[in-house]
C-alpha cells in the first residue's frame, strides 16, 4: 500500500469502517511510514477535539412551536369526548361503569404518551450543551429566571444538603406546551425534574415507572404535575422525590 | 368498541411526534452547517418536518435520523439553488471538485505539532468554513455520527465518494486548524 491509498483509507480505519483485512494493511503501512502515522495521529486528535467541544446547535423554541402548531393537535381531549359520546349513544354497558373504565384507560394512555415525551426531553437535554439554560446552584437565581417565561414558575428547591445538587433550570417542550425543567445532579447522574401546571389540584402520590431504560417518578401536588427522570436507580430516584416533597411541605409550613 | 373516524391524523401526528421530534436539534444543527444562516436553517427545518409528516405514511425505515436528513438535504439544496440566482451566491466547489488530489492539503513533511484545543465557537467556524460537499459529509460523520452507508444514502452518492470526500474534508480541516493555530500564536 502506498501513501496515497493510505491517506484515504486511514479515515475509514479511524471510523471503524474498514474490514479486518484492509485494517491490517493500513496499520502495516502506518507502522512503516512516519508521514502517515503523524497524519493519523492528528486526525484522531482533531476528531477528539470536535467530539469534546460544543459544535452543535439547539433548535429555537419558536421553531419547535411552529412545527407543533402545523401538526394536527394531540387527540387526548377529543378522544375522551368522542368515546364518552359513543357510550352515551347506546352502549349496553352502564354509563357509570363505562365512564370509570374509559377514564382509566384514557388516563393511562395519556400518561404513557406524556411519559414518552418526558423521556425524549430528558434525552435531548443530555446532548452536549443542551442541559441548562440558566446555570446556577443557587435557588434564588434559578427561581426568578423562570418568572415571566412560564405561566407558573416551577418550585426550585436546593437539595444539596440532601445529596442532590441543584445545577440549573431550562425551558422545555412537552405535551405540546412549554414547561419548566429543574436540573439536579447526583454524582454523574442528571435528574431532570419537569414541572407542569394542571387544572386538577388533587394530590396524587408518587409512582415509579421505567421507560427506555430511564426511571420516572411521577406525582401531583397543589395543581402541579411532576416528573423526575434519571438514569439513577429507582431507589435513589425515590429518595430524591421524597426529599423534594418533604422540603416542599416544610417550606409551606415554615 | 366505539372508535372512531377522523382520528387517523391525530394518531399519525402522535406517532410522528414521537419518532421525529427527538431529532429536531440534530436537524437544526445540520441545517445550520449546510446553510450557514440561522433564519434560513429554521425555515428549512420547518419545511423538512412538514414534508416528513406528509410522507410519514410511506416511511418504512431506514432509521429516522438519516431519513429526516435526506429530506432536509433536499430542502437545503433548493435553498442553494434559490441563492444562486440571488445576488449573493454561496460558494460551492465546481463539479468534480472533490477529485482534487489529497496531497495538496497535506504538507510534504509533517512535523509533529501539538494540536491546540479551541473553544466551541472557533471549532464551529472552522467546520463552517469547509467548502461543500465536504462540509456536509464531515458534519454527517463527525457531528451526527452517521455511518458511511447512511451518509451515502443521505447524500445519494456511492460509499466510495463518501470516503474520498471525508478524506478531503479532514485534510482541509486539518490545514485550517493548523493555520488558525499559527494565527493565534
Ligand atoms: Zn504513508
Amino acid at each position: 500500500m502506498n501513501c496515497e491509498e493510505a491517506e484515504v483509507l486511514v479515515h475509514a480505519l479511524i471510523d471503524g469502517e474498514l474490514d479486518a483485512g484492509h485494517a491490517r494493511e493500513v496499520e502495516a503501512h502506518i507502522e512503516g511510514c512516519a508521514h502517515c502515522a503523524a497524519l493519523m495521529k492528528e486526525y484522531q486528535e482533531i476528531r477528539q477535539a470536535i467530539a469534546e467541544s460544543d459544535v452543535r446547535y439547539k433548535a429555537p423554541l419558536e421553531l419547535r412551536r411552529k412545527i407543533e402548531k402545523a401538526l394536527p393537535q394531540p387527540q387526548a381531549a377529543p378522544t375522551r369526548r368522542s368515546v364518552l359520546r359513543g357510550f352515551a349513544m347506546g352502549s349496553a354497558v352502564s354509563a357509570m361503569a363505562a365512564t370509570g373504565l374509559v377514564a382509566i384507560v384514557l388516563r393511562n394512555d395519556d400518561e404513557q404518551r406524556v411519559e414518552n415525551e418526558v423521556v425524549s426531553a430528558h434525552l435531548r437535554s443530555l446532548q452536549a450543551g443542551h442541559l441548562i439554560d440558566v446555570v446556577s446552584t443557587d435557588q434564588h437565581t434559578v427561581k426568578p429566571w423562570f418568572n415571566g417565561k412560564l405561566d407558573v414558575s416551577p418550585p426550585v428547591i436546593d437539595l444539596t444538603a440532601q445529596g442532590f445538587t441543584l445545577i440549573g433550570g431550562r425551558l422545555d417542550y412537552v405535551n405540546a406546551r412549554e414547561i419548566g425543567a429543574v436540573v439536579y445532579k447526583r454524582r454523574q447522574h442528571v435528574i431532570n425534574l419537569f414541572v407542569a401546571q394542571t387544572a386538577n389540584t388533587e394530590r396524587k402520590s408518587a409512582k415509579i415507572s421505567t421507560l427506555q431504560g430511564f426511571n420516572i417518578r411521577r406525582w401531583s401536588d397543589r395543581g402541579l404535575n411532576y416528573w423526575a427522570v434519571s438514569d439513577l436507580g429507582a431507589d435513589e430516584l425515590t429518595e430524591f422525590g421524597d426529599k423534594f416533597e418533604s422540603a416542599m411541605h416544610a417550606n409551606k409550613e415554615g | 368498541m366505539v372508535v372512531k373516524a377522523s382520528q387517523d391524523d391525530p394518531e399519525k401526528a402522535r406517532r410522528f411526534r414521537e419518532a421525529a421530534l427527538p431529532y429536531l436539534d440534530d436537524a437544526y444543527t445540520l441545517a445550520r452547517y449546510l446553510l450557514r444562516d440561522a433564519a434560513d436553517a429554521e425555515d428549512a427545518v420547518q419545511e423538512c418536518y412538514l414534508r416528513a409528516f406528509k410522507h410519514f405514511d410511506s416511511y418504512r425505515g431506514p432509521a429516522m435520523k438519516p431519513w429526516l436528513f435526506a429530506i432536509l438535504r433536499n430542502v437545503c439544496r433548493a435553498e442553494y439553488a434559490r441563492r444562486k440566482t440571488a445576488p449573493t451566491a454561496v460558494e460551492e466547489l465546481p463539479e468534480g471538485g472533490d477529485q482534487t488530489p489529497l496531497w495538496n492539503e497535506a504538507p510534504e513533511t509533517p512535523e509533529r505539532q501539538l494540536l491546540r484545543r479551541f473553544d466551541g465557537d472557533t471549532v464551529r467556524k472552522l467546520v463552517a468554513a469547509l467548502a461543500e460537499p465536504f462540509r456536509e459529509t464531515f458534519v454527517l460523520r463527525e457531528i451526527q455520527n452517521l455511518s458511511y452507508r447512511e451518509i451515502a444514502d443521505v447524500a445519494a452518492v456511492p460509499v466510495g465518494t463518501v470516503m474520498s470526500r471525508l478524506a478531503r474534508a479532514r485534510a482541509m480541516l486539518r490545514s485550517a486548524w493548523l493555520a488558525e493555530q499559527e494565527q493565534v500564536k
